[in-house]
């Protein structure tokens, strides 16, 4: 098993490297020149001015110096400094961290509830009514854009109840069960998706393990069906289904960022979104990197959650 | 019905009872025919594709036509799907805006398959460092959520119609280049390629000729799954005020239009938004239904 994290660990690095150097060039792919887009079309600056701006940017030195400075930076966890509130970016962005890590939980947490119970009756059931319509609702399910289903969500609840009191955000351990109500309809709009993915993958995992010989042999030694499906089918079926939530692990991350801002969340994404409108890219340059490395994370921690179900993986 | 088999029995003593049938070639109509669920989807996504090239012929009025008389005018009469806060009429936009989308999508999965897939191939083939190279770039790509590469790059590129195509294309690069790989990797050991390299065939044959037949089937997959994921990523832009830029209609900014006058006037929210989850609907149907169709193996 050590052996198995050292090695994922090892093919990570290139990645994350990559991935700051990604970072690092978005800034530096702005039109012209930044230190005039920052100021606006108003400001009037004479060049020894613009000089002096550059170096305090740290922009005068040749772009690979710059992308040194930067890393040792970012990797002593200084993000730099808002260009609007000149306040530290790190802090600002992890303040704001729970809120995107807990509706992308909620998200997983809706998306697997359905999933389960729904691809497993349309396994059990193939060919039925039931599958039919489950395949139906699935590839629907797929098919329907999550701001529009969030916005569809608030307009049928808006018959019901004024949208003013759906709420507004509070943190889950000053009041949980009032952040749960607020969090309830983000985390269902990002996890329906998700949901439709899952089962149609459960559904055709658990069919092809139905078909194995040690099925089979199961049922033939009397064994009654429940313990045939709950104990031998299903736990080989769930294996692949982890290896799924780890892809779509990028789907939740970057979704969330547009249902943070259909439903006023004040998340990492809605924080992005506003830097973005206000033009201050080193905070968006600060929000891409955490998103990026969180979804680095998630899939390790997704290949390592399968190495320990699955023994042939850390052997193979 | 019966009498016509006999006829033709007669002219071609094959198919006579006691004769082994000789294999009637499938062609893909018949096989298309025989997939309900890949024809609904390519008529669905045909509509879309007819509705845009018609676009002025089908559009009930002109788009971008204020009228201040009939603002926010819920469906019916001379605006079957109502109007929006200028006047606008909603389905003239809808159809306008499905021109926006499709090109979009059209443009950027072209974009993804020529780059992804011509990547992917070349390094599933030759191996080697060219492999490593290009695979790493692909998984740092990879390592962003798509939808948050597209929105940063369209926060510091600008907006322009080439960017939005561009940024779409870009991060969907990834998914050509590992199917392409997988693909040439599963035939580049197979006799037929041995058979063909063993008979002097250059690289650049055996690639185009054995090689790239033999694996188009999951790129084809691929690419209608992609342009259902386009559409998604193009519209959600749009929403964010990152893509196309009003008064031009998308879909996308047409909720985001929506969202201030969503309780009072829903039928500006609920039409773009349909009109995207039937389009997706129909290119996620014809993925499904080609990947039943050419790749039994892959079946979900």
């Amino acid at each position: 098993m050590t052996a198995f994290l050292v090695s994922r660990l090892a093919t990570l690095l290139p990645v994350l490297w990559g991935v700051s150097i990604v970072v690092f060039l978005l800034i530096h792919l702005l039109p012209g020149n930044a230190i005039q887009l920052f100021l606006g079309t108003q400001v009037e600056m004479t060049p020894a001015q613009m000089d002096e701006l550059r170096r305090l940017f740290g922009l005068a030195k040749p772009l690979p110096l710059q992308y040194v400075d930067w890393l040792g930076r970012v990797l002593r966890g200084d993000f730099g400094v808002s260009l609007r509130t000149s306040r530290p970016i790190l802090p600002d962005i992890l303040a704001r961290l729970p809120v995107s890590v807990e509706i992308t939980v909620l998200a997983l947490a809706v998306a697997l509830a359905i999933a389960l119970p729904v691809g497993i009756v349309a396994a059990l059931r193939r060919g039925s009514v039931a599958d039919a319509v489950i395949r139906i609702a699935g590839l629907v399910g797929l098919s329907v854009p999550n701001f529009w289903l969030a916005a569809m969500l608030l307009l049928l609840l808006s018959n019901v109840t004024p949208v003013a009191s759906i709420g507004i955000y509070v943190g889950l351990l000053r009041n949980p069960v009032e952040n749960l109500t607020v969090m309830a309809l983000p985390a269902l709009s990002l996890g329906v998706a998700l949901a439709a993915i899952i089962m149609r993958f459960v559904r055709s995992s658990l069919l092809e393990v139905l078909g194995q010989e040690y099925v089979r042999t199961a049922r033939s030694k009397g064994l009654r069906e429940p313990l045939v499906i709950g104990r031998h089918a299903l736990r080989n079926a769930l294996i692949p289904v982890i290896t799924v939530v780890g892809f779509q692990a990028g789907y939740l991350l970057g979704g969330t960022v547009v249902i943070e801002e259909v439903f006023a969340l004040p998340g990492m994404g809605r924080f992005a979104l506003n830097a973005i409108a206000q033009r201050d890219y080193p905070v968006v340059q600060g929000v891409v990197l955490v998103i990026a490395c969180l979804f680095v994370l998630a899939n390790l921690a997704v290949d390592v959650l399968y190495a320990l179900v699955d023994p042939r993986v850390r052997y193979g | 019905m019966t009498a016509g088999r006999h006829a033709a029995a007669i002219q071609r003593p094959d198919r006579l009872p006691g004769h082994a049938r000789a294999a009637r070639p499938v062609t893909l109509g018949v096989r298309v025919a025989r997939a309900p669920v890949a024809l609904a989807g390519a008529v669905i996504v045909a509509a879309y594709v007819l509705a845009a090239v018609l676009a002025p012929v089908l559009a009930p009025a002109d788009p971008l036509r204020m009228a201040p008389q009939a603002l926010l005018a819920p469906p019916g009469g001379g605006h079957p799907f109502g109007t929006d806060q200028f006047g606008r009429d909603v389905l003239s936009r809808l159809v306008f805006g499905s021109r926006t989308s499709l090109v979009v999508s059209f443009a950027s999965t072209a974009l993804a398959l020529g780059a992804g897939g011509a990547a992917g191939i070349l390094a599933g083939y030759c191996g080697g460092m060219l492999d490593d190279a290009v695979m790493r770039a692909m998984d740092v790509i990879f390592a962003f959520p798509a939808v948050l590469l597209a929105i940063a790059i369209m926060a510091v590129a600008g907006t322009a119609p080439a960017t939005i195509v561009l940024a779409i294309g870009l991060v969907y690069t990834p998914q050509f280049a590992r199917v392409g790989r997988a693909s040439v990797l599963q035939v580049r050991g197979l006799e037929y390629v041995e058979a063909a390299r063993a008979l002097g065939g250059g690289g650049r044959r055996i690639l185009t000729r054995h090689i790239l037949p033999n694996i188009a089937a999951p790129l084809i997959v691929q690419t209608s799954l992609s342009l259902s994921l386009a559409i998604l990523t193009e519209s959600a832009l749009s929403f964010l005020g990152l893509g196309t830029q009003p008064p031009t209609p998308s879909w996308g900014n047409m909720l985001a239009e929506s969202r201030r006058f969503m309780v009072t006037a829903p039928w500006t929210a609920v039409f773009p938004g349909a009109a995207i989850a039937l389009i997706v609907l129909g290119f996620n149907l014809l993925g499904d239904g080609l990947r039943d169709l050419l790749d039994p193996r892959l079946r979900l």
